[in-house]
């Protein structure tokens, strides 16, 4: 197999307004690596519209269009048919939300778009709760987190929606999980959505050192101790069936490794750790049948 | 070529010919007529569009959006609740200077559920940037679409058409449908100053400070204002076209007359029959058929009512906690007019699809006449109580 070389150029500015360790931000960078000048993006209410800079600014050397919050997939959609319409055949338009867009408010118009099959690429900087508006709960917001509307004595009691399931239930070329920790694969998944036809969705795991109160040089390491400790598995499905894992962990680290370094689990007792475990194990469990199933 | 054809079914072949690159709706009655032709016609070659068939009409209003902001010319149509659901989105399309054309069928409001007429769907979005165009006919309804192009593509504001439920949409009317050779000439291909490019990339829509964001709402106004002589022009020019000449208001034996009736849509139709009896009953009156409701014609209403002995506006809506709507704009319209201010007379009438019939607008006219000044703010015509 070929060596894997990440393109060169830049087409995100260092002059962005992310926080330091933004996952977020890093992500835009590699997914503009890949996907070139060729590309337009629709970002609804997140903090890559922070990110990006004020008016006049942009931090991205590609058209962007700020959407509102629930209707990323769809301005994307909408955007490509204008392009289609127009004869512009050759330009990739990728929907940029974060997990608050895509998990909760946005939920709608992306199952819309997959149903249709609509040819766009939806990504997901998944940070686990609506940091942008101050670190709120989201449905991709973990079993035991603290959050602002989750206080320490009251922390999120139901786990983490399974996105990557439901989209898989729509049939969709393809849907892929991808960590910041792993550019590689990361990079390869971007490449296979953009030569893909179709609704392709990508969730990528991307800590937030402010909202998960740990120091920024954490961000990288806990984006890893998620996928070695088997919380966020690394795997992808093509056409709804044939699943993949892209990073096997032979030898999953405990989770506590990945809980401890984190502010928003400081309130976790042993107890509490039994019981992720336990969810952990399951959830992997389950996602090894499918892989063996179906491959 | 003349067909007799439904209200809808003008909305279609106005974005046929229109020539819209885009279309994205969802259905409800009584809109969904229109989608179904452009279906049609989308899918035996007769129109080019992309359909996008989305799942909510808040998806309508956003895929329309991106559609449009890529450079397309784009079309949606829709109805009541889901003009509501779309609300949002029409800050968006207006806010982002987008030139979309939207057909609404005016619906009234849930609940109780109801799929007949009135107007308070599209007036609770009069203060979203959207110009809005209230038709009589589907003659006007078709060349609404076509002329609602014309001027949003030189404005950068999008444009409502909006017909009566049932009263337009369902009812089937003698209809000169033009050659879409003679409309390319009259309505020339989308060119956007500043579109989605990925040769001039730019960031649409970001996050202003206080320090920038009422200048855009100033220039939104401005182009309000320039929309009134672009929509005199383009519809004097339309009229040299094809025949049929549009303004901002539509005056009916108005000169002479002492009592002016003000109202819209199809209730200024059927009011046009109840201007003729009377004249021939020897009685001054005359219609103010009010088209364009946003941008507001303030200073030509002022010029046709200004100094009338009287003004009877017929409202199909009620702004609740005040008045019908179109009676609290023509009265907000004379507040600084120098001149002899007439006595207004605000009705409520037909409501959620009840009729309005000449007999109605009759009785109407004949409470007016016969009073000096109106017993209160809202004259409810027709309630049983």
């Amino acid at each position: 197999m070929s060596k894997l070389t990440i393109p060169k150029e830049e087409i995100m500015s260092s002059g962005h307004l992310a926080c330091q360790g933004c996952a977020g931000a890093l992500a835009m960078r590699y997914m503009l690596k890949v996907f070139g000048r060729k590309t337009m993006l629709a970002i609804p209410a997140c903090c890559w519209s922070v990110i990006d800079g004020p008016w006049p600014y942009s931090a991205v050397s590609v058209p962007l269009f700020h959407t509102a919050f629930e209707t990323a997939a769809i301005a994307a959609s909408g955007l490509k048919a204008g392009l289609v319409a127009q004869g512009i055949d050759d330009v990739n338009v990728v929907a940029w939300a974060g997990d608050g867009g895509t998990f909760d408010i946005g939920f709608q118009a992306i199952s819309g778009a997959a149903e249709r099959n609509d040819n766009i690429l939806y990504v997901v900087y998944d940070n686990e709760a609506y940091m942008n508006t101050g670190i709120q709960r989201s449905s991709a917001t973990p079993y035991g987190a603290w959050t602002t509307t989750t206080p320490a004595n009251h922390p999120k009691d139901r786990p983490k929606k399974d996105l990557v399931e439901i989209l898989a239930a729509h049939r969709i070329p393809f849907v892929a999980t991808a960590s910041v920790a792993y550019p590689e694969d990361l990079i390869k998944k971007f490449e296979k959505a953009k030569n893909t036809k179709g609704f392709k969705l990508i969730h990528i795991f991307a800590p937030c050192p402010t909202g998960w109160k740990m120091p920024p040089e954490l961000s990288i390491e806990s984006a890893r101790l998620a996928v070695q400790t088997r919380v966020f598995p690394i795997y992808e499905v093509e056409n709804g069936v044939h699943y993949k894992l892209n990073i096997n962990v032979k030898n999953p680290k405990p989770v506590g490794e990945y809980l401890k370094i984190q502010g928003r689990f400081r309130h976790l007792k042993e107890d509490d750790y039994k019981v992720i475990q336990g969810n952990v194990d399951r959830e992997w469990k389950l996602l090894m049948r499918k892989v063996e199933t179906f491959k | 070529m003349k067909k007799v054809i439904l209200g809808d079914h003008a909305v279609s072949y106005g974005a046929l010919l229109s020539r819209v690159q885009t279309i994205a709706a969802y259905p409800i009655t009584p809109q969904t007529l229109i989608i179904e032709r452009l279906s049609e016609m989308t899918a035996n070659g007769e129109s080019n569009a992309i359909f996008t068939k989305v799942e909510s009409e808040h998806s309508a209003m956003a895929s329309t959006v991106g559609s449009s902001a890529s450079g397309a010319r784009a079309f949606t149509a829709t109805s009541s609740q889901g003009l509501a659901l779309m609300h949002e989105m029409l800050h968006w399309a207006a806010g982002a200077r987008l030139p979309i054309v939207m057909a609404n069928v005016n619906r009234a409001m849930a609940p109780g559920w109801t799929i007949w007429t009135d107007q308070n769907d599209s007036l609770s979005a009069r203060d979203t940037g959207w110009m809005q165009i209230y038709c009589q006919n589907n003659q006007e309804v078709l060349d609404s679409i076509i002329l609602g192009y014309k001027v949003s593509e030189q404005v950068n504001l999008p444009t409502m058409v909006i017909l009566d439920a049932f009263f337009l949409s369902h009812t089937a009317e003698g209809v000169d449908i033009p050659d879409i050779k003679e409309v390319d000439k009259f309505l020339p291909p989308y060119k956007p100053e500043i579109k989605m490019d990925i040769n001039d990339p730019r960031s649409f829509g970001a996050l202003t400070s206080p320090d920038v964001y009422m200048e855009f709402r100033y220039k939104m106004q401005e182009s309000m204002d320039k929309a009134k002589e672009v929509i005199t022009r383009e519809g004097k020019e339309f009229g040299k076209m094809f025949g049929r000449k549009y303004g901002l208001v539509e005056e009916y034996r108005t000169e002479d007359a002492d009592t002016i009736l003000v109202a819209s849509a199809t209730v200024a139709s059927t009011a046009r029959a109840v201007i003729d009896e009377m004249r021939e009953a020897g009685q001054k009156v005359g219609l103010l058929r009010i088209r364009v409701f946003r941008p507001f014609p303030t200073e030509e209403i002022v010029r046709v009512i200004g100094g009338k002995k009287k003004v009877i506006v017929i409202d199909r809506n009620i702004s609740f906690g005040k008045t019908g709507i179109f009676f609290d704009e023509v009265k907000g319209a004379f507040y600084n007019y120098t001149g002899n201010k007439p006595p207004m007379f605000g009705y409520i009438a037909g409501l959620g699809g009840r009729d309005v019939t000449p007999k109605v607008i009759r009785e109407i006219m004949d409470d007016a006449i016969k009073k000096d000044k109106p017993e209160s703010e809202i004259l409810w015509k027709g309630v049983k109580l």
